[in-house]
């Protein structure tokens, strides 16, 4: 309504117009553009050079070197991902165990987000703050935490056997079920917090309504809760599912030989074989998959600020 | 269904509590462990905080660390702010969809994928890697989480503050100076914290983009923890633990007593 | 500042009368549309100096927006507004010499109540001393002297409200806008400072224009008041007009309680206006001059208050008389309100002041009743 209010100001616009111009470049020159440099080098070979990739394109060429070296660009590395199973069962693998430890986040974070949302009003804030407070401290320690725990002498297996369940150590550590707990352990405030935000919200007459209208509660809490904190249910699945689908920290850290994870293929591209090319088409595919989601997850979030406006 | 916690709502919470809590307790426990083997606890001792302390290597990641996340989050915090102030105020500009696009996107993109992108971009404008590429990287990380905490401020900011200081004679800069900052200051503060920390914990996009004689803690920590679990990485994790929980506490605890001072404030203006 | 008699000179402050007045606030042939939506549309009006000047309209009238053109927040998509003859195109909001008390108040909350009132004479870049002359002279004036080093969350609402006013009062501005000032003040406080409204700004001899969907809030402060609707003004005139001549159905009904009965014009002996109302089964006839042919629709409009009712019948019910039976009654205290279903099925209202303190009523649910008005009881309209 006010945006004509500085028309006749031009220092005022001029400002206005740094204010926009400053953040918008600093995104496109570190964030936007270097996806297409990624998709560039993604069609280049190996060099034995520094950088180690080729054709590197230069303003020294002209324009009949240029078009030499463009010839140089091949698809062999997106035709490797398809003929290597390694890489594309790393795909299906990401994608399923991201899909099944988000809702296995869900399942976790949907009670305590609904307890912590009927507890008195004046414990809200301090829980509010406990969940957050794991969140600030280090993502990788609390990673590290839990491998002296479920390791073959860690305390779970030290536990179990001192209570007689089992009799020799269980192997936990450098498989997918560690995995597992250490992404749904160290996601579950991403969930918690939406969850929270929108069940916190719920006007608790509603549910007053529904139960003098006949509803037993644990209907109301199917017809009425779950419903309208749906909002809050989908933030929180997109907030967990795309980081998990190219997380490399925990599959590394916790998981096996045998996991399988895309983050980490790339990662062991890039920095063990040392094969660019590759890796920069390993990420090209990883976001093409996820540029679904984000899109749906930037929408959401865009939607949600307007409506609080 | 009642206000309250019924058993049912009380038990998750607690256990939720418990799982968030119980590792990072342990963490804790473990660094005061005499033995070299992590999991068995032989007697209590400073011992591995000693060791931590001739560290010199590990002091000096902490150090960089330090200095890239203090430098990343003040850089930030200025972008983001700006970033905030464009998405809020500004209403429809050109490229306005592309620009929240490049604001939220990092918020879920995997750091594999930023870190690469980061490196390349480097690579081919033959930047030495190092201390500032790092920094660039996290700028360009946590300045949106910052422009999302500030943006949620500024959402609920009364318009009518600004147009009030505007009718009594305050240019459109005096005010934001004067009136917006002021107001949204807490947001801003929350915004270089979360990119503080941010920045203190990275390991993948950091890996990517540092250099020689840049290593953080995290990479550190991270090579160590690859040679197999030791009781000084317990150690220097909770000295962290514990320097970001005060912090974080603190700043609570501040805040916290500035709303019951104004409600109780309130409280009397009403009966007054 | 200090209190003068000025009663007797309001009662002929009438410049709105006089031809050769100039207009201190002007407003010609503006046009403000969102998009779509026009929120004002090709609207002129003129406001004198000293008036208190009111604008009056449901929500989404466009009273805001033109209040809001006037303080710069808002430009007009075509047309002028005029502030003692300069043109205010171009001049951002901190140059114009209006100053705006919020519905909201919008006091910075992080400043102290001095601080606030303070805030626009520090902005001209006022010596010190003077700043704290004037601030000490604001918080007199709106006798929050002791509060001074209080913060807006330690005030209640009445004591806010104030502040505002101080605040905006003090730089002491050409034309003081009041958007919506009272909403958030509970009833008794309102009447109140309504009065206190007034009083200062004849004390203060300023022009004050305010914007309020409330329409007793208008009739009390405002000298002239504009309601509008759909972005244009369908009548400027004073409250008394506004009440007792409205210029159209629409006005009638927004200001107070009024019965609108459908009619056509016919030939009138007595050279007044005659209006057939069949489906009432009324004649009615005024002494009001009417811009209509015989046969035009028309309708007359006429307030609880100026209907009597009665048991018996009229004298000559053929003329400004309506049977009816008594329906419903609403006793309000000092009033009573007689709810009377016509023949038609159509309903009528007329107030009783209940001048006995009688529980037993002369007319009662169910009663035959006659309602009759006099010549100059009502009014007939023809839009």
């Amino acid at each position: 309504m006010a945006a004509n209010m500085t028309s006749a100001d031009t220092r005022g616009s001029r400002l206005r117009w740094l204010v926009i111009a400053i953040p918008l470049a600093w995104m496109l020159i570190f964030f936007l553009i270097p996806f297409f440099n990624v998709l560039k080098i993604s069609f280049s070979t190996r060099a034995r050079a520094m950088p180690p990739y080729k054709p590197v394109l230069t303003m020294v060429d002209g324009l009949a070197g240029l078009f030499d070296k463009l010839q140089q660009f091949t698809a062999a590395n997106y035709l490797m991902l398809v003929a290597d199973s390694k890489y594309w069962l790393s795909y299906v693998s990401s994608v399923q165990i991201a899909l099944c430890s988000t809702v296995l986040i869900l399942l976790v974070a949907y009670p305590i987000a609904y307890g912590m949302a009927r507890a008195p009003r004046q414990w809200r804030t301090t829980l509010v703050m406990l969940v957050i407070l794991p969140f600030w401290t280090s993502f990788l320690i609390r990673v590290y935490a839990w491998m002296g725990i479920l390791s073959d002498e860690g305390l779970l297996n030290q536990l179990l056997m001192h209570f007689g369940l089992i009799d020799q150590p269980l192997r936990i550590l450098t498989t997918n079920w560690a995995v597992y707990i250490g992404i749904v352990y160290s996601y579950l405030p991403f969930m918690i917090l939406p969850l929270y935000a929108t069940l916190e919200k719920l006007d608790e007459t509603l549910l007053e309504a529904a139960e003098d209208l006949g509803c037993p509660p644990m209907k109301a809490f199917w017809k009425i809760t779950f419903p309208l904190s749906l909002p809050g249910v989908v933030a929180g699945c997109f907030l967990v599912f795309i980081p998990i689908t190219g997380e490399f920290v925990i599959p590394d850290l916790l998981g096996g030989s045998g996991t399988l994870m895309i983050g980490k293929t790339l990662w062991y591209e890039f920095f063990n074989n040392r094969n660019w090319p590759l890796a920069s088409a390993v990420a090209v595919v990883l976001l093409l998959i996820l540029v679904v989601p984000i899109v749906i997850f930037q929408n959401q979030q865009q939607k949600q600020a307007e409506k609080a406006r | 269904m009642r206000r309250g916690l019924t058993w049912f709502n009380a038990t998750s919470v607690a256990l939720g509590f418990a799982f968030l809590y119980l590792p990072i307790l342990l963490l804790v426990v473990y660094s005061f462990n005499e033995s070299k083997l992590v999991t068995v606890w032989t007697g209590f001792s400073f011992r591995w905080y000693g060791a931590l302390l001739n560290d010199k290597a590990m002091l000096d990641a902490a150090w960089v660390t330090l200095r890239v996340a203090f430098l990343s989050a003040t850089i930030a915090t200025v972008l983001g702010t700006l970033g905030a102030l464009a998405l809020v105020r500004f209403g429809r500009f050109l490229g306005r969809t592309v620009f929240s696009g490049m604001i939220y996107a990092p918020l879920v993109m995997p750091d594999v994928i930023t870190g690469l992108s980061l490196l390349l971009l480097f690579v081919s404008l033959d930047l030495d890697r190092g201390f500032w590429t790092l920094i660039l990287a996290h700028v360009t990380l946590t300045m949106c989480f910052v422009a999302v905490v500030v943006q949620s401020r500024l959402v609920t900011f009364d318009r009518s503050l600004e147009e009030a200081a505007l009718d009594l004679g305050a240019t459109p800069t005096k005010t934001f100076f004067v009136i917006t900052l002021p107001l949204i200051m807490p947001g801003v503060v929350a915004g270089w914290m979360l990119a503080f920390t941010l920045s203190l914990d990275d390991l993948v996009i950091a890996s990517f983009t540092t250099g020689p004689g840049a290593t953080t803690l995290p990479m550190k920590i991270f090579s160590q923890v690859k040679f197999g679990v030791t009781p000084e990485v317990n150690a220097i994790s909770t000295i962290l633990i514990l320097v970001v929980a005060t912090g974080v506490i603190v700043a609570s605890l501040i805040t916290k007593r500035r709303e019951v001072e104004r409600q109780k404030a309130e409280r009397l203006a009403l009966q007054g | 500042m200090a209190g003068m008699a000025i009663g007797p000179i309001r009662r002929s402050f009438a410049p709105w009368n006089d031809p050769s007045a100039k207009a201190f606030i002007e407003f010609r042939n503006v046009t403000r549309s969102f998009g779509d939506f026009t929120a004002v549309d090709n609207l002129s009006l003129k406001i004198y100096e000293r008036e208190f000047f009111a604008l009056l309209g449901p929500s989404g009238c466009g009273k805001t927006t033109l209040m809001r053109m006037l303080a710069g927040f808002d430009a007009p998509t075509s047309g002028e507004v005029l502030l003692d003859g300069q043109n205010l195109a171009g001049i951002p909001p901190y140059k114009r010499p209006t100053n705006m008390m919020f519905q909201s108040y919008a006091l910075f909350p992080h400043m102290t109540v001095w601080d606030n009132i303070a805030f626009g004479l520090k902005q001209d870049g006022m010596p010190k001393a003077d700043i704290a002359k004037r601030v000490e002279e604001m918080l007199h004036l709106v006798k929050l002297e002791t509060f001074a080093k209080r913060k807006p969350h330690q005030l209640s609402g009445g004591q806010r409200q104030r502040v505002a006013l101080a605040r905006s009062l003090a730089k002491k501005p050409k034309v003081l806008l009041l958007d919506e000032p009272l909403g958030a003040l509970d009833k008794k406080l309102r009447e109140e400072t309504q009065f206190e409204l007034i009083d200062l700004q004849q004390r203060l001899g300023m022009t004050f224009l305010i914007v309020t969907h409330d329409q007793e809030e208008a009739m009390t402060v405002a000298d002239r008041i504009a309601v509008m609707n759909h972005g244009k003004i369908v009548q400027v005139a004073t409250p008394a007009e506004i009440y007792e001549q409205p210029n159209s159905r629409y006005v009638a009904d927004f200001i107070g309680e009024i019965n609108v009965l459908e009619g056509r014009v016919s030939a009138s002996p007595s050279g007044g206006a005659r209006l057939e109302c069949v489906a009432a089964g009324a004649t009615v006839e005024t002494r009001q001059q009417v811009d209509a042919k015989p046969g035009d629709q028309a309708w007359f409009a006429i307030r609880p208050e100026k209907v009597r009712i009665s048991r018996d019948a009229p004298a000559d019910p053929s003329v400004n008389a309506v049977p009816g039976e008594v329906w419903d009654i609403g006793y309000l205290g000092d009033v009573s309100i007689y709810h009377v279903r016509l023949a038609s099925g159509a309903t009528m209202k007329a107030t009783i002041t209940n001048t006995t303190r009688l529980v037993e009523r002369p007319i009662s649910w169910e009663d035959k009743v006659w309602m009759t008005w006099s010549v100059d009881g009502g009014i007939v309209l023809t839009k």
